[in-house]
């Protein structure tokens, strides 16, 4: 899960860790309320969309005085952003973060993950802050320090001075370094994070160690700890199929083209797209119906898929592995049957096509062969059946 | 033969007492597991399918000597079942819940350096060795036995594989399905390392995915040294980066764990890769083929 500059912000100071003054703004009145009462010299205008790239894409402005708070505010809420992060259609800024300007003399990359190879989480330091750093990465690899955490032990304080030193920061703020990074770390581990980025990391002039932007990311089967995490999640910032899909508990990803697919299982779903795809098709989705799947459920993901008109086809591909065949086709019949009377149409509207194997196999082909569902129909093979449906997509679309 | 389990193997079912639990317990009983004990705390002296369940894994171990065990129980709890299969010296635990959290897996591996005991998972459909036994929820009559061992991160392309190799007349040894999640026990390469020393195991088809770099790793491994052939299949090609597809671990991240990276790192080393899922059993063929052991692999 992600969450907002700003509330990645609030979140941290409760563990201490050092970031500018500010407060978050939905209308352009409380952008200007709350620059009032920083009172800083100089006021950060930052838009809160879930992705990076916001600086680059003019989303993050300095105002001198309120007049250009209101000014930025006015310009920024309410536009769409479009950053390397977004993809082109963009995110719509509709929250702003102001925050009172820092005095930077230098700044730093840092951030946390968890290391697949070695299963530790693994502290990524840098002196080349505000850049990606997959560009310093391939660029500089020498300037790319890094720390295995022991998670028996924690970050050991030595680790937090070695990286430090590493980084090259002054004299004078290698230890507020060090403490920022053990604040950091118990952040990732008392939330549950999968990231913390923080790009800066600046030292101020006045020799002050502060987390100028702040990137959190939780992973979703540690939330069950945090409901206060829960609590921030924007729904907005998501796809509202994606949405839709997570509320029913479906897995499925837009894919933005117009042959759809309802599969079970990840790895064949993924496997699903890239067939499509290879026969020339554009996927519209990935999407897994998990493993045991009620006729209501696959009823609600040919909702989803037909939404906004987005699939002109439906390739459904089921190995039924623990769950049979002869369910997954009765599936597909009420399924129809629910679409049907809420558009009062006969059958689906669009070409499914549908391939079963596995489980019960000759019981589920039987069913939907003896009572037909108006435009669905059975694929011998998946090689066939991915074909099939790109073919009738593309005829859907001649006429 | 094959690999991790046969019939003999004494089996530990952790969270016995489950719905689902139950529901496989009798599906690896009549597979032919030898599964001796369920533990569920404050449960002992009951029974589930005619298994004697117990409170502690350290007692369904005492009682029936039990060296393997195969968890079931919600996520919250897995990571501590784990631990306590561990803890017991079992050879071999695999936890098939899905969802637990990363930190939990994070201490887990971190509980079991030096320890004996080998973890496959978490959310993986857990291990078969054909026509023996099987701990976890692959079906069984997908499987037909042979000389090909099977590895992947996906459980739906595990049966997907085997079921085009059966199809081909290309039978399996074991079928190990190592799991969707970032941070687990076995992957390819510990898996690819039981394979290369087990006489029956003639060739081995690996399927991996986007997320992470354990394919690549495998792929350099594998050139180094791997005395049998490897066929490979990668699914996500059209993910896009920064997505979540399905499993936890498959996230293209940094520009780091694509399709593209992987295939290209797996062709480097002379493994052939399948264009499409619906391609792996032909792509086995005719790697086998190629490498003169099909006759021999033609067991079914």
């Amino acid at each position: 899960m992600n969450i907002h500059e700003y509330q990645s912000k609030e979140v941290l100071r409760q563990f201490g860790v050092n970031v500018p003054n500010g407060k978050p703004a939905f209308t352009v009145d409380e952008a200007v309320a709350a620059a009032k009462e920083l009172g800083s010299k100089v006021t950060v205008v930052k838009a809160q969309i879930h992705a990076g790239g916001r600086g680059k894409a003019g989303g993050v402005k300095i105002a001198k005085n309120l007049d250009e708070v209101k000014a930025y505010a006015t310009e920024l809420l309410g536009k769409i952003l479009v950053t390397h992060q977004t993809g082109p259609d963009g995110k719509k800024v509709n929250r702003l973060l102001i925050e009172e300007g820092s005095n930077i003399a230098k700044e730093y990359y840092l951030s946390f993950v968890n290391d697949r190879s070695t299963a530790k989480i693994v502290m990524i330091g840098s002196e080349e802050g505000g850049m990606e750093i997959e560009k310093v990465a391939a660029e500089s690899p020498e300037k790319i320090i890094k720390e295995y955490i022991d998670p028996a032990i924690g970050l050991a304080p030595f680790q937090a001075t070695r990286m430090a030193y590493k980084m090259h920061f002054k004299p004078e703020a290698i230890k507020k370094a060090s403490a920022t990074m053990i604040k950091l770390y118990n952040a990732f581990i008392g939330k549950d994070c999968s990231q913390v980025e923080i790009n800066p990391l600046v030292v101020t002039a006045e020799d002050d160690v502060i987390c100028l932007d702040a990137k959190l990311n939780f992973d979703d089967s540690g939330l069950f700890r945090h409901p206060d995490i829960v609590e921030l999640r924007d729904e907005t910032e998501e796809d509202p199929k994606e949405l839709w899909a997570s509320n029913e508990g479906l897995n499925y990803v837009n894919l933005g083209g117009d042959v759809a697919c309802m599969v079970n299982g990840a790895g064949l779903a993924m496997a699903t797209v890239d067939i499509l795809k290879y026969y020339g098709g554009e996927p519209a989705n990935f999407l897994d119906v998990g493993g045991s799947s009620t006729p209501e459920k696959i009823a609600t993901a040919f909702e989803i898929m037909l939404d906004g008109g987005q699939a002109k086809g439906i390739f459904v591909n089921i190995f039924g592995g623990i769950n049979k065949c002869d369910v997954i086709a009765e599936g597909i019949q009420k399924a129809a049957q629910i679409i049907a009377e809420k558009t009062g149409q006969d059958g689906i509207p669009v070409p499914v096509v549908v391939r079963l194997e596995g489980t019960n196999v000759e019981r589920g082909r039987q069913i939907l062969t003896e009572k037909p569902v108006k435009n669905v129909f059975m694929a011998p093979t998946m090689e066939g059946g991915a074909q099939d449906i790109v073919k009738r997509v593309e005829e859907a679309k001649k006429n | 033969m094959g690999v991790l389990i046969n019939k003999d193997t004494k089996v530990i079912v952790q969270g016995i007492t489950g719905k689902t639990a139950a529901f496989h317990t009798k599906q690896m009983l009549e597979y032919g597991t030898n599964i001796v004990a369920g533990v569920t705390p404050g449960k002992a002296g009951q029974t589930v399918e005619g298994v004697p369940v117990f409170d502690t894994v350290e007692d369904a171990v005492k009682a029936t000597g039990a060296t393997a065990s195969v968890i079931f129980v919600p996520a919250r709890f897995a990571a501590d079942s784990i631990m306590e299969g561990v803890e017991a010296e079992l050879d071999l635990v695999v936890c098939i819940t899905e969802h637990v959290p990363v930190q939990d897996m994070i201490k887990v591996r971190r509980y079991m350096e030096g320890k004996k005991t080998r973890l496959i998972g978490p959310n993986c459909p857990g291990i078969l060795t054909v026509d023996e036994a099987k701990m976890g929820i692959i079906p069984g009559y997908i499987h037909k036995k042979g000389h090909v061992g099977v590895i992947s991160r996906s459980g739906t392309l595990t049966y997907e594989a085997t079921f085009q190799l059966s199809n081909a007349g290309i039978g399996q040894t074991t079928a190990i399905g190592i799991g969707g999640d970032p941070i687990k026990g076995t992957d390819f390469i510990d898996a690819l390392k039981l394979f290369n020393e087990d006489d029956e195991t003639k060739a081995i088809m690996m399927i991996g995915e986007i997320g992470g770099t354990a394919e690549e790793e495998a792929a350099q491994w594998i050139k180094e040294n791997m005395k049998k052939p490897v066929i490979a299949f990668i699914s996500g090609v059209q993910a896009p980066p920064g997505k979540r597809m399905g499993h936890a671990g498959a996230i293209i991240a940094g520009g780091k764990g694509t399709a593209a990276d992987k295939i290209k790192a797996l062709n480097a080393v002379g493994i052939p890769v399948a264009e499409t899922v619906a391609t792996m059993g032909e792509t086995v063929v005719k790697k086998l083929k190629e490498a003169g052991i099909y006759d021999e692999c033609h067991t079914c």
